[in-house]
């Protein structure tokens, strides 16, 4: 077995094993925790598909920012007073009926679909693409890069504005 | 030799852990969570066909997108939630039927 391949499966082993604790877990806290973990996991794998780049952004967005955000708010909420209950699950059965049917049909797909490959060999990890991907996005893709950028502006600006709203000592609104 | 298919049944695999937790969770931070794994899900493939299939490398320029999006939707999502706690002192998802009429 290849060096490749032993990480392929240590990180798919590390995403999908924290994943499921994120799925199943009792406590809250145990979950946004496993949840870093996760998007290591898929931040390795985006460098073994020589997407540098993304492996970097994954790292500071979703470890630095996202779980941050998310444990700031458990934190914020009521959920961490009882960690026996803090997570409760509903409807277990029909969910996990639901997720592997979807499951089964996207395996189907996978190994039934004919992918049209590179004839060339893929870039090996390392090559990296940072710099084409950069002249994507400041041409063919610049209308979307200045979209999404316009995006994240207005989203950030009505977080603050929602998150900012006083409510102490009004009671009755809370409650109509 | 690990292909296509590897990364993306590892892709469908966090897709459906993602999918479950949607589905199970009464906590409303706990949904988010699920919808994160989606998300991530969903670059994760992006990115696969950008390297292993024929064209160019645009899968991971729309994998940048996913990402771009995941922290915006975060950031409203917590605001709204921090919002709803202040209001109603709870976050149980299948609770909050204030706005049903």
């Amino acid at each position: 077995m290849s060096a490749y391949t032993v990480a392929f499966y240590a990180l798919s082993l590390l995403t999908l094993l924290s994943a499921w604790v994120v799925a199943t877990s009792r406590n809250i806290v145990y979950s946004g925790f496993a949840m870093i973990f996760t998007f290591l996991g898929v931040a390795g794998l985006y460098i073994l598909l020589a997407a540098d780049f993304l492996a970097a952004m994954q790292v500071l967005v979703y470890v630095g920012g996202i779980t941050v955000v998310i444990l700031f708010a458990i934190m914020l909420t009521r959920g961490i007073e009882d960690p026996t209950s803090s997570n409760p699950v509903m409807n277990r059965p029909a969910s996990a009926l639901a997720a592997s049917g979807v499951l089964a049909m996207l395996l189907v797909l996978i190994f039934n679909t004919d992918w049209r490959l590179r004839q060339t060999a893929p870039l090996e990890p390392g090559e990296g693409i940072s710099g084409d991907l950069g002249e994507l996005f400041l041409g063919k893709y610049l209308l979307p890069f200045e979209v999404v950028s316009v995006l994240l502006l207005a989203a950030l600006i009505g977080a603050v504005i929602i998150a900012r709203r006083e409510t102490r000592g009004d009671d009755e609104g809370g409650a109509a | 030799m690990i292909g296509i298919t590897h990364f993306l049944v590892v892709g469908a695999l966090l897709f459906t852990l993602g999918l479950y937790t949607v589905l199970s969770r009464r906590n409303a931070i706990a949904i988010l969570m699920g919808i994160e794994l989606i998300l991530n899900a969903g670059a994760l493939n992006f990115a696969s066909f950008a390297h292993f299939v024929e064209g160019g490398i645009e899968g991971v320029v729309f994998s940048v997108f996913v990402i771009v999006l995941a922290a915006a939707e975060a950031a409203v999502a917590m605001a709204i939630v921090l919002a709803i706690y202040q209001n109603l002192k709870n976050i149980q998802a299948d609770t909050l039927d204030a706005m049903q009429g």
